[in-house]
């Protein structure tokens, strides 16, 4: 039985720890690229001979700022589907 | 797929296992060998389609395929324009050309149905094996390390090697004696976070987009309205998925010109 409390304390802190990797990343994420895209729309308003121009850049940076974001989701996955924390009870 | 039944942890557990195959001991010489199949086959086949239209292409008026090809190699040609000054048409624009359309390729073979593919695979007599070979670390770091190698060979092709150690050690903040440590460790930052960013944002993307698309799918197990929303929920992600697959080849492609042509300057 203990063995089942100490599994039950490494899955709980777990999850909420994917929460908060996921959670944290998207809010960063979004308001990175909402700032971005904002920026863009502006820039577009006042000089719509650019617009080609710097949208290729804004799916450019897109991609960049959205990096964290994902790699923290690889990591969450990882701690989902394969936790190498449980090993110290298994 | 005959399939005993399988818990939801097994059935993913079971799509992301890699066809492992040891060459030595220890776990270092384990080789992945459906990621090293399947990116030699993408590969081979889109160096091989740009071979086959580029040796049949006519300057009069172009089939529709060669127009194709054109649009990419201009697609290509006025992206790396934009970043690199120098001679580009020796080494860069190829190199970007052909390191755009394996990666969109190695992407792209995500959008094939993973439970057919392993489903064929069974009746060929393997038990596991991943379609997406940038969806395994190994295939991204190779690709990033080996940027990360060319950009140290033409920062020292450009500078000479003792130009490049005086940069190491004196920029950005100076050349006096005590900033040296300072300098060293920004520039390992630099040296060490560059390859790692540009292979795991890839590797990131693709990995996190199939685990997405599995627990999409197991959903559907759980009745007719889970069904449903797996498909609802599964095409919206599928049809994102597509822009995501472009964009990351076009991110890792425009990041190797970046990295190259910041390595062919000096500060």
């Amino acid at each position: 039985m203990e063995k089942m409390q100490f599994l039950a304390m490494i899955q709980a802190y777990t999850g909420i720890g994917i929460g908060l990797i996921i959670g944290l990343g998207a809010a960063g994420a979004c308001i990175g690229v909402g700032i971005m895209c904002s920026r863009f729309l502006e820039g577009a308003a006042r000089q719509p001979e650019m617009i080609p121009a710097l949208q290729a850049k804004v799916f450019l940076l897109l991609g960049l700022i959205d990096a964290s974001f994902i790699i923290g989701v690889g990591l969450a996955m990882l701690f989902a589907f394969g936790n190498p924390l449980l090993s110290v009870i298994k | 797929m005959a399939a005993a039944e399988l818990t939801p942890t097994e059935y993913i557990s079971h799509h992301l296992t890699f066809l492992t195959e040891p060459i030595g001991n220890g776990a270092f010489w384990a080789l992945n060998v459906d990621s090293l199949v399947m990116s030699v086959l993408t590969g081979l086949i889109g160096v091989g389609f740009f071979w086959w239209i580029a040796r049949g292409a006519t300057s009069g008026v172009p089939t529709k395929r060669q127009a194709f090809v054109e649009l990419a190699v201009e697609f290509i040609d006025d992206q790396v324009k934009g970043v690199f000054h120098g001679d580009r048409h020796k080494l860069i624009a190829p190199m970007a050309l052909t390191v755009f359309v394996w990666v969109l390729l190695m992407n792209a073979t995500d959008f094939l149905p993973v439970d057919l593919v392993v489903g064929f695979f069974h009746l060929l007599g393997f038990e596991h094996w991943r379609p997406v070979p940038t969806a395994d670390v190994n295939t991204t770091f190779a690709l990033s390390l080996s940027v990360w190698v060319l950009t140290i060979y033409f920062a020292i092709v450009v500078k000479g090697f003792g130009g490049w150690l005086h940069e190491l050690f004196c920029a950005p903040f100076g050349a006096f004696p005590l900033l040296w440590p300072a300098n060293l460790l920004f520039n390992l930052v630099e040296y060490i976070s560059k390859p790692l960013s540009h292979s795991l944002r890839l590797f990131g993307n693709m990995y996190a987009g199939e685990i997405i698309f599995l627990l999409l799918w197991l959903w559907a197990s759980t009745g007719k309205v889970g069904t449903a929303a797996a498909i609802v929920l599964g095409l919206g992600w599928a049809i994102f998925h597509i822009l995501i697959v472009v964009l990351q080849a076009f991110i890792f492609m425009m990041l190797t010109v970046v990295y190259i042509s910041m390595a062919h300057e000096s500060h």
